[in-house]
């Protein structure tokens, strides 16, 4: 296995490397800003903790759009349909093979960059977290608004209960996250992969059937 | 070409594509910031400055008459009532208007003041009660006017005499403050007892005279007119509300961005605007106004609220700022403190009165150079700078009167806001809160009204059953001879004393965990003060799980050197 030469495939496209570095920025900032309204430290002062982190949330609604448009548009979309195939493959493997030098039992090709465990986590965030903090947030910021033109009296807690629950799943999932992109062939070839587009593979590995989406298979 | 090259290639167009990415999106990010965070540099208004701005735009108000020419005020006045004939010879309506008015009923209940859509059963309440200082309202400050017996209330009534004589037109228009009853007295004793002697004729002519001169200095009512009873409620200046004394008679902008003489320098009469002599503001029960309405919504609408002038949505479009104007008053962040510039009195403890030395009556001299106890009155507390206590108000408030039944074993809410974070109607307003230790009665638990001034008074007798035995019934109160002084409270909204923008409070002064202003007012999620503590926990454990799982496997791999012989 040792022997295997190492290429890299053009896996991250333009727009995805941009996308993916900008909400990073963003969530990073959202995170920083949101524990300081939040009240769990001082650090740019309230007002403009307040300011920044209600621009960069809109800003990053208008991101999103983009995103959503661009992962259907291009059938990205397919690299998130979840499985259970190898999943526990992969469980196994961070678990155990990976301090005992085994392969990665599904590594990455063009047509699927992202391992079942990382489908199913990346469709949790992008389908389920980040469209509730979204919507939190919206709620929110115009809770002035929509409650008093609803005149239904619902109060802020359970918006901002559930905003600052999810944001506390995003810091965990930002945390995991930096973390496994160092499991790469080296330290830091995940996130050069991400940078430049080009990701590095062992060349003989093949695409397996399964990984593919239907109309792609052989 | 080989494959690694082109990688290199795209790895190196890749990283500058991403570093110019990074650059704009924080070139993009940092002005907004700056704007946000700086207040000084500042040049564009906010809309509600602006607006407020055009509202007050028009020149100085013209006169076309001068009353120093008019033949009724060239003569020789022997008493206040003839003065006040001689001023409706001309304003023929204006005490008619005026005996209808608070300032001379001191009744609360008899005229409703705004078309309220009030039930007639809550109206009827009102007049039962028969709110005002001639009715059954009280404080814990000189307690009750008695029924208007109280003479040394009276100073403040806008008559000559009480409701019995005429109304004194010079208490609101005259602008010398001149010492009119003394005058007069001394003009009766002269024309009474020496008729004919010519030197002491002479004498009283020149009273006559400086009569005349101060007569003929008419005005609208000035600081110095509502000054002189407003800024001194209570028997001294800043006693009662905290937001009012003498201070704000040549206030700087810094003390009242409104009033200020560096400034904008309103009149009181600015935003107290008036109808038929009935002025704007608030009065026992009622509110200074039924709904805040701007100018542009209602161009007639009273000028005595923010809201006004300033509309709804003052502060610039982006900012949340905005969205607290539903639930809080203007006044909880623009005025972070009153008793700025004098002191005012926090509490009285009237159970600590009638202490003597030497059979004489004493006053001991505080700190701020207030008395810190008066044996006519007992032992009291001065602050200044203080910072108002917050409580949900619609605008009006709710008294305990000499006729309502109180909880001796509580503290007696003598008055107290109306409201509550579920009525939509409420906001949070700032509160000046005066505490008391008043006489009550202990057998028909009732508030009592002890009689103060005058050689039946407390003041001079020192007799606490006497001085409650008249008092009372002044008013017509029973009153069972078995007494006990009782804690009380009294609330004053703070309005006035509005500071320019740059002293208005920080969201940190709210927004913060534990020792912020509205630590009280719990009914409400408010970011940066609450939280739920399961939320917090669970989501910190979940994190610090995280860090210390992804910790571990990486010293797992560190020491397993990833399974690599």
């Amino acid at each position: 296995m040792t022997h295997t030469k190492i290429i890299k495939i053009y896996l991250y496209t333009r727009f995805e490397r941009f996308w993916h570095w900008l909400q990073a920025i963003m969530i990073l900032f959202l995170l920083i800003t949101g524990f300081e309204i939040h009240g769990t430290y001082t650090l740019l002062g309230y007002k403009t903790a307040v300011f920044t982190h209600n621009f960069v949330g809109l800003s990053w609604l208008v991101l999103f759009a983009f995103f959503v448009f661009w992962v259907f548009t291009t059938g990205e979309w397919r690299q998130y349909i979840p499985t259970t195939k190898k999943l526990f493959d992969v469980i196994i493997y961070y678990s155990f093979g990976i301090f005992q030098g085994k392969p990665h039992p599904v590594e990455k090709t063009p047509g699927a960059k992202h391992n079942p465990l990382q489908r199913l986590t990346y469709l949790a965030l992008s389908a389920l977290l980040l469209p509730v903090q979204m919507l939190t947030g919206i709620l929110y910021y115009t809770w002035n608004t929509w409650n008093t033109w609803s005149g239904m009296g619902i109060p802020l807690a359970p918006v901002a209960m559930i905003h600052t629950f999810v944001a506390f799943m995003l810091l965990s999932f930002l945390l995991v996250h930096v973390y496994m992109t160092t499991t790469g062939h080296s330290l830091f070839s995940h996130i050069a992969g991400m940078i430049t587009g080009w990701e590095e593979i062992y060349e003989t590995t093949p695409i397996q059937e399964w990984e593919l989406p239907e109309k792609r298979r052989v | 070409m080989t494959k690694i090259q082109t990688a290199q290639k795209s790895i190196t167009a890749g990283l500058i594509k991403f570093l110019c990415s990074l650059i704009i999106i924080v070139l993009m990010l940092v002005p907004q910031t700056i704007k946000a965070s700086s207040n000084t540099e500042e040049t564009i208004d906010a809309p509600g400055r602006t607006l407020a701005r055009q509202a007050v735009k028009r020149e100085k108000r013209w006169i076309t008459t001068d009353h120093s020419k008019h033949e009724a005020l060239k003569k020789d006045f022997m008493s206040g009532d003839e003065i006040t004939e001689a001023c409706l010879s001309c304003h023929s309506e204006a005490s008619t208007q005026f005996h209808k008015t608070i300032h001379w009923t001191w009744l609360a209940s008899g005229e409703p003041q705004t078309d309220s859509e009030k039930t007639d059963s809550e109206k009827k309440d009102k007049t039962d009660r028969n709110y005002g200082k001639a009715g059954y309202s009280v404080n814990n400050f000189c307690i009750s006017a008695n029924n208007m017996q109280d003479k040394a209330c009276l100073k403040c009534h806008t008559g000559w005499n009480g409701k019995t004589g005429k109304v004194n037109c010079l208490k609101c228009h005259g602008s010398e403050q001149f010492n009119y009853t003394e005058a007069f007295t001394d003009i009766k004793a002269f024309a009474e007892e020496s008729k004919d002697d010519p030197s002491v004729l002479e004498i009283m002519k020149e009273i006559q005279g400086e009569v005349k001169a101060a007569v003929e200095k008419i005005t609208l009512p000035q600081r110095d007119n509502c000054g002189q009873c407003h800024f001194k409620g209570g028997g001294g200046d800043g006693v009662k509300h905290g937001d009012l004394d003498t201070s704000l008679m040549k206030p700087n902008k810094r003390l009242d961005v409104h009033m200020g003489i560096d400034g904008k320098n309103f009149t009181c009469t600015r935003c107290h605007t008036t109808t038929n002599h009935n002025i704007a503001g608030r009065i026992y029960t009622n509110p200074a106004v039924e709904s805040s309405k701007s100018l542009l919504e209602d161009d007639l609408a009273p000028k005595i609220t923010c809201v006004s002038c300033h509309s709804e949505t003052p502060h610039k479009t982006a900012s949340k700022m905005n969205d607290h104007t539903d639930r809080v008053a203007c006044q909880s962040c623009h005025i972070p403190d009153f008793a700025r510039v004098n002191p005012t009195k926090m509490s009285w403890n009237w159970s600590k009165a009638g202490d003597l030395k030497d059979g004489k009556p004493y006053d001991i001299i505080g700190d701020l150079g207030k008395e810190t106890y008066k044996s006519i009155k007992g032992e009291m507390t001065w602050e200044k700078n203080v910072k108002p206590v917050y409580f949900w108000s619609n605008g009006t408030q709710t008294s305990t009167t000499a006729v309502d039944i109180i909880d001796p074993s509580t503290v007696v809410k003598v008055s107290q806001p109306v409201g509550s974070v579920n009525d939509r109607d409420s906001r949070i307003y700032p509160f000046k809160l005066h505490k008391g230790k008043q006489p009550y009665d202990k057998v028909n638990k009732t508030l009592l009204t002890p009689l103060l001034s005058g050689p039946k008074g407390y003041w001079t007798t020192f007799n606490w059953d006497e001085s409650l035995t008249i008092g009372s019934e002044m008013l017509g109160l029973p009153f069972s001879g078995e007494f006990d002084f009782v804690e009380s409270t009294y609330v004053f909204p703070i309005t006035h004393m509005v500071a320019p923008k740059d002293m208005a409070l920080n969201c940190t002064e709210c927004h913060t965990r534990e020792t912020g202003r509205l630590e009280s007012l719990a009914e409400f999620y408010m970011p940066g003060r609450d939280r739920f503590k399961l939320i917090d926990s669970l989501g910190w454990l979940v994190v610090l799980g995280s860090l210390a799982g992804v910790s571990l496997h990486g010293l797992g791999r560190f020491f397993t050197r990833n399974g690599k012989k």
